[in-house]
């Protein structure tokens, strides 16, 4: 490849002028309170706050991919997690063991993928638009979420769970951070680098060449689909182990916070691209807004006007560039 | 088509045409094909043929029944009656994977490209090489590799393989889909309307695309409206009407005028009033 076409792709590609915008957000943050920014407290809880939504955000990255929109994994994140917690309830509560901590774990990774299953099905067998089809499943997650607890959050759940996974950490790093960052790197490599990513690409590019070309196209979209669920049950139990608590009436933006993480990291919506490494860039531009906005002592829900500036700014430079495109 | 008919044949008749002698067995054969949709009668009978290592046109007006032969040859379609030969065995053609175990191939008039993923990766949809079978890890840099061969073979030239096809021109693009053809077909690839949405550069491009592919020892059905461009690339022609094979030329001696009168039906000796 020559160097002018690496120019041009780092300037058609949306993830290099997210990350510009971090580094300049860093840059700012750093320069307007020296030495209180950035240190390595602040990266932690910044990184643990937003292990959660990074997670969410890697099925998401999935299905936005294949042109598709997932609004159910706030709500499916509770659901797993209220599932998962009056499992512990009837298991042992605050004294469970290890082993009831795993299957408990298990079972909410199940009801997650489970669900994403479902809305997979709505939308790959029953040709329901995902927004439709996710916004169907969100109602219903939240629904059982409510009709399981009575509209109360289960408030014990295993210690050893909130200790370890919710608290604690490996050669100092908590295991939110490790487990959040696993998964990223191990989903971004099967978006990369296997055939699963590339069917998933080939699909929002164009799903009748992936027709012809053999690709099985509703079977991968249920795959998909589940990934999503799958990991917002993953986030239910980091939420569960993080906040010792189901928080049934927390997460109702969550969907939304995601998807922006997405497509600020260059995901179009229009399918047919994004990465992993957009995505993790586009969850920490508005968590660490947040917290430096905190720190320079501007009232930080200038964020959300930001972050949405933001976003808005990056659609709008995905769709010049598809104008771009169309012209050759 | 007002037209002075030669005093001597060739005249298109129904079949057994005269058509320009048959080199051996056909690679592809149709015989008496039929297909309805409600009460139109999309193919009535139609017959046709494809021998090795040629170009052969197959024209006709619209609603002639072209699309609908074409979607049974390759596999997208099943007819309601009649037989398909390959090398003179009869088989059936009930999905496109099926027509591609056989050696054949399309190249669709929408190319039916990802517009994002590169032609490496274009070419190999579907049929991807794997460093980890196991893992189903993709071997990018094999497929880049036979990517770049496949392009060379064609005499295609693409500045990169691995940048999104959508940024290619179309007659690049054109090429893309082509080469993907010409990889994996070892009979016969049919190519629907390949110039239709092109500028008159990339359709000679595209045409000598159809020659080199021809003479990798490839038969190409080349489905078009412009007859002058039929002429100039075809071995022979096949001339479709109301869902039956009416006429078979030798390229080398027909004219755009009887083309034009087999395909309307103004030379066709089939209908009385003509004949008289």
């Amino acid at each position: 490849m020559s160097g002018r076409g690496v120019v041009r792709r780092l300037i058609t590609e949306g993830a290099t002028w997210t990350f510009l915008v971090l580094i300049i957000e860093m840059a700012y943050f750093t320069a307007a309170s020296p030495g209180k920014f950035l240190t390595l407290t602040d990266l932690s809880l910044i990184s643990q706050g937003a292990a959660p939504f990074l997670v969410m955000a890697i099925g998401q990255t999935f299905v936005i991919i294949t042109a598709g929109i997932d609004l159910s994994v706030g709500f499916v994140l509770v659901l797993s997690g209220v599932v998962a917690g009056e499992f512990y309830l009837s298991h042992g509560a605050a004294g469970a063991g290890a082993g009831i901590i795993w299957v408990g774990a298990v079972i909410g990774l199940a009801v997650g993928a489970g669900w994403g299953l479902l809305q997979g099905v709505l939308v790959a067998w029953a040709k329901i638009p995902p927004l439709i089809a996710t916004l169907a499943g969100l109602g219903g997650a939240e629904g059982i979420s409510y009709l399981i607890t009575g509209g109360s959050d289960v408030r014990v759940v295993p210690n050893k769970l909130v200790s370890s996974i919710g608290t604690g950490g490996i050669f100092g790093i908590q295991w939110l951070i490790v487990i959040s960052f696993a998964a990223t790197l191990i989903f971004g490599l099967v978006l990369t680098y296997t055939r699963f990513g590339r069917y998933t690409f080939a699909i929002g590019s164009n799903p009748e060449a992936a027709s012809r070309a053999g690709i099985r196209v509703d079977r991968h979209l249920l795959k998909v689909y589940a990934l999503s669920g799958l990991m917002a049950g993953l986030a239910g139990i980091l939420d569960l182990a993080y906040f010792g608590t189901t928080t049934i009436s927390g997460h109702p933006l969550d969907n939304l916070t995601v998807i922006t993480a997405v497509v600020l990291g260059g995901a179009s919506l229009f399918g047919g691209r994004g990465s992993m490494v957009g995505t993790l860039i586009g969850v920490y531009i508005p968590a660490m807004l947040a917290t430096g906005l905190i720190i320079v002592g501007v009232n930080q829900y200038w964020q959300y006007v930001l972050t949405g500036a933001v976003l808005a700014a990056a659609v709008y430079l995905d769709q010049f560039r598809r104008r771009l495109r169309e012209r050759f | 088509m007002t037209e002075p008919r030669p005093a001597s044949a060739p005249w298109p008749e129904p079949e057994p045409g005269p058509g320009p002698p048959r080199p051996g067995t056909p690679l592809l054969e149709a015989i008496d094909l039929y297909k309805r949709y409600g009460h139109v009668r999309a193919l009535d009978g139609a017959s046709f043929e494809v021998f090795p290592a040629e170009v052969v046109a197959l024209i006709g007006d619209n609603g002639a029944g072209k699309s609908t032969l074409v979607k049974i040859l390759s596999g997208a379609m099943k007819p309601d009656g009649g037989e398909i030969l390959v090398e003179g065995r009869p088989v059936q053609l009930s999905s496109p994977l099926d027509a591609r175990r056989y050696g054949i191939e399309t190249v669709y008039q929408d190319l039916a490209l990802a517009p994002d993923l590169d032609a490496a990766a274009n070419l190999h949809l579907g049929r991807e090489i794997y460093l980890i079978p196991f893992l189903r890890v993709l071997n990018r840099a094999e497929m880049r590799r036979r990517a770049i061969i496949a392009f060379a073979d064609l005499g295609v030239e693409l500045p990169d393989v691995s940048v999104p096809v959508g940024t290619l021109s179309g007659g690049q693009r054109q090429s893309v889909a082509v080469a993907r053809a010409v990889a994996y077909a070892s009979k016969v690839i049919f190519m629907d309307e390949p110039t239709a949405a092109l500028g008159v550069v990339q359709r000679g491009r595209v045409l000598d695309n159809i020659r080199r592919v021809r003479d990798q020892g490839i038969s190409v059905v080349l489905i078009s409206h412009n007859m002058p461009e039929v002429l100039a690339v075809a071995d022979r022609v096949e001339v479709l009407r109301l869902g039956r094979r009416v006429a078979r030329y030798s390229a080398a001696e027909t004219s755009v005028e009887q083309l034009v009168g087999a395909m309307t039906g103004a030379l066709d000796i089939a209908d009385p009033g003509e004949l008289a």
